[in-house]
């Protein structure tokens, strides 16, 4: 035991019979990286430290809530006034779900911008979308638990899409409710699986890890780390990084919790769940916009539609279409098959990455718009080009872009201009930029 | 990428302030912003406001509306002595028991008793309001668009109905309320009330006084949870700055 890594003996002692210590050592430490990783890989870890809020938030306001129709509403009311720091705790678990949904998002994005989805990440990526799933399912669950007007509106909504499935839709649905309307089964059950959903977010995690510690990270190059130049031990620069990362979110995180708690939450929310009246505009919440216009795009007499229409109802089309949208990025390491990772090397694919950008804040707008015109044709072109994107445009800019050359490597990034030795062999010599 | 980035920031703001604006309701006009004591970084409630807002309420609204969620105990966050809530409570009657006889009995309030509520039950408000409901005022301010600026502008905002439209019996022309024909008749009117602080009980003075009143009632953490988030952000912005230098000293041996 004297020739053990660790100083400690305690520690040498624990990790002789159960390597921890080695474990973190290796995944932490030794753990090389690219030293080229930009702000926007600070995501990841951003994200895992939010579902850690969650859960210890969550765990904490269901000691004091109580999922019965006549007492949630209350009971959360009671964790806003009478519980200590309840209002606190509460206001840090809602807006932790939208924070959860930005960091997210943004590290998805990330993904799209720098390839981090191609080989041998695929099934990293592929985790990471079962993840964002679970995600949606979770909140979608959680928002129903504080029973006030939305939360019942919106479950009665979106459980109403199953029955669009033909043959068992309608059973489907009344599983889901435990009746014939959303009621009290409805709550108790939605309650237990919002527990329960987060924790299996936590094991998916762990694989999603599992699998990035298999190849590292990827870089804002894309290119291989190839010597021991190009990366540099997580800890502790990544470590410090991800910490001063961590500091500018929670800046913006509790600016909105203390002075803006409400921002994104919808004022109807606020009023005691009531089946005899229905609000006159039911919006989810804001992460769910995008989705819920694709949804609502599929109308019997969308253009959209008219392919599908010999086949199924618009509504079932509506509901495939947006499990689809997600669906595409699952298959979306098979659609792009472009060798370039990077669009900092894609010169054409980078336009196309910003249009889809931009057509995912015009679904976010059209969803959150009534379904009438002009609003609905916006968002059946949006959602059209959305598709488009990921079914015709990227499979094709594999065959016909023209890629810009790569650097060597990492640790010789900046092409300088004239020197023809430092363009990789494989890359086509093209204008320099 | 910049240019992209800063792009994408002012997309994003369109899209919330969009997403806001899609809520507001059809044909009501849009309440005009006032100045609230309670609004911004250090907002405080007026706590001359908040008592004469209480007695708005007492005095007028609670003849219709309950607000649950309130206790006569939490009358002493507002500036209310012990004794002074405690003979609140004790000027309500409150139904208690039953007792060794099986029977319900009456009694004086207590601190801990919440507001006693006008009507027993919904049916038997609806049926005092002509079918409507005048709903529970605890979370008014949190529930509809626009808050405080809405609540002010729809206690002042009772008009003469245009020549066009047809009142049923029983319902007011408001300018802010949705579709414009609310069954509560106007609430306030000049002198209504007689503040125990000689203030002058004009309709609009009611109106901002009780709305204040409401919006404590609906976050009373507020000026708790603004002095707190303000040492928070304080606190983070030093230790995310001290962050950074730290990583840059890391950092320095690296490129
Ligand atoms: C005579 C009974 C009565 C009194 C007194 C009264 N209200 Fe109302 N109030 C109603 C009724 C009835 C409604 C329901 C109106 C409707 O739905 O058309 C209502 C509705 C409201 C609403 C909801 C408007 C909306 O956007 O849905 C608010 C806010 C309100 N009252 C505030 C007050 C305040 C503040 C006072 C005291 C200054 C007050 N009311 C006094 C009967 C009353
Ligand atoms: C993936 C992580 C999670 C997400 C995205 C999430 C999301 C949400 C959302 C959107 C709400 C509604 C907030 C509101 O409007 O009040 C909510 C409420 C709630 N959640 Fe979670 N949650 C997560 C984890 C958890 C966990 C792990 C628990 C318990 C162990 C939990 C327990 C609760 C409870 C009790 C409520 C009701 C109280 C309230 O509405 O404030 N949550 N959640």
């Amino acid at each position: 035991m004297s020739d053990s890594k660790f100083k400690n003996p305690i520690v040498a002692w624990i990790d002789y019979r159960l390597p921890v210590f080695t474990f973190m050592e290796h995944e932490l430490h030794e753990y090389p990286t690219p030293k080229n990783l930009n702000y926007w890989w600070n995501f990841g870890s951003l994200a895992g430290i939010i579902l850690v809020i969650m859960i210890v938030t969550g765990i904490i306001l269901s000691m004091h809530y109580t999922p019965h129709t006549a007492l949630a509403f209350d009971s959360v009311e009671r964790i806003m006034r009478d519980v200590n720091y309840g209002w606190l705790i509460r206001y840090v678990h809602m807006n932790g779900a939208s924070a959860f949904f930005i960091v997210v998002f943004i590290h998805i994005f990330r993904g799209l911008y720098f390839g981090s989805y191609k080989s041998p990440r695929e099934l990293l990526w592929m985790l990471g979308v079962v993840i964002l799933l679970l995600m949606m399912a979770t909140a979608f669950l959680g928002y129903v638990l504080p029973w006030g007007q939305m939360s019942f509106w919106g479950a009665t909504v979106i459980t109403n899409l199953f029955s669009a499935i033909p043959i068992v839709g309608d059973t489907i649905v009344t599983l889901l409710w435990g009746g014939f309307s959303v009621d009290n089964p409805t709550l108790n059950r939605f309650f237990s699986l919002h527990f329960l959903l987060p924790f299996v977010i936590v094991g998916v995690v762990v694989l999603h890890i599992v699998a990035l510690h298999q190849h590292g990270s990827g870089n804002p190059i894309g290119i291989d780390t190839k010597s021991p130049q190009d990366t540099i031990p997580f800890h502790p620069y990544y470590t410090i990084k991800d910490l001063f990362g961590l500091g500018v979110f929670l800046i913006f995180f509790f600016g909105f919790v203390f002075f803006a708690p409400n921002y994104l939450g919808h004022p109807d929310n606020y009023i005691e769940a009531n089946p005899l009246v229905t609000p006159p505009h039911i919006v989810p919440e804001w992460y769910f916009l995008p989705f819920y216009a694709i949804l609502r795009s599929f109308t019997a007499d969308a253009l959209i539609f008219l392919p599908f229409s010999w086949l199924m109802t618009a509504k079932l089309a509506g509901v495939l279409a947006m499990f689809a949208s997600i669906m595409v990025l699952f298959i979306l390491p098979w659609l792009d098959h472009s060798p370039v990772k990077s669009a900092r090397f894609r010169p054409i694919y980078k336009q196309f990455y910003w249009l889809l950008i931009i057509d995912c804040f015009i679904l976010g707008i059209c969803g959150a718009k009534p379904a009438e015109a002009p609003w609905t044709y916006i968002s059946q072109a949006a959602t059209a080009y959305y598709f488009l994107h990921f079914l015709v445009i990227i499979p094709l800019l594999g065959f016909f872009e023209k890629t810009k050359p790569l650097p060597t490597s990492i640790s010789e990034p900046v092409l300088k201009g004239g020197g023809g030795a430092s363009v990789a062999a494989g890359a086509k010599p093209m204008e320099k930029a | 990428m910049r240019k992209y980035l800063i792009g994408a920031a002012a997309a994003v703001s369109v899209v919330v302030l969009a997403s806001n604006g899609a809520m507001s309701a059809g044909d009501a006009v849009k309440p005009p912003s006032q100045n609230w004591s309670f609004s911004g970084f250090f907002g405080t409630f007026d706590r001359g406001a908040l008592q004469r807002g209480f007695q708005v309420y007492d005095e007028v609204c609670a003849g219709c509306h309950s607000a649950r969620l309130l206790a006569y105990r939490n009358l002493t966050e507002i500036g209310f002595t012990e004794d002074q809530a405690k003979k609140i409570a004790a000027s309500k009657e409150v139904t208690d028991g039953p007792n060794d006889e099986g029977e319900m009995f009456q009694r004086p309030g207590i601190l801990s008793d919440r507001f006693v509520r006008p009507f027993p039950n919904d049916e038997a408000a609806r049926a005092a309001n002509g079918g409507a409901l005048p709903p529970d005022l605890s979370l008014m301010v949190k529930a509809r668009i626009g808050g405080a600026n809405y609540l002010h502008a729809l206690l002042t905002g009772y008009k003469d109905a245009p020549k066009d439209t047809n009142l049923p019996d029983g319902m007011s022309y408001n300018l802010y309320f949705a579709g414009n024909q609310i069954a509560m008749a106007p609430p306030l009117a000049e002198d209504g009330v007689e503040y125990a602080d000689k203030t002058k009980a004009t309709v609009d003075q009611m109106a901002r006084d009780v709305t204040t009143f409401l919006a404590w009632a609906a976050e009373p953490e507020l000026e708790w949870r603004k002095r707190m988030g303000v040492k928070v952000i304080l606190f983070l912005l030093i230790l995310t700055g001290m962050l950074y230098a730290v990583k840059r000293k890391v950092w320095s041996d690296v490129h």
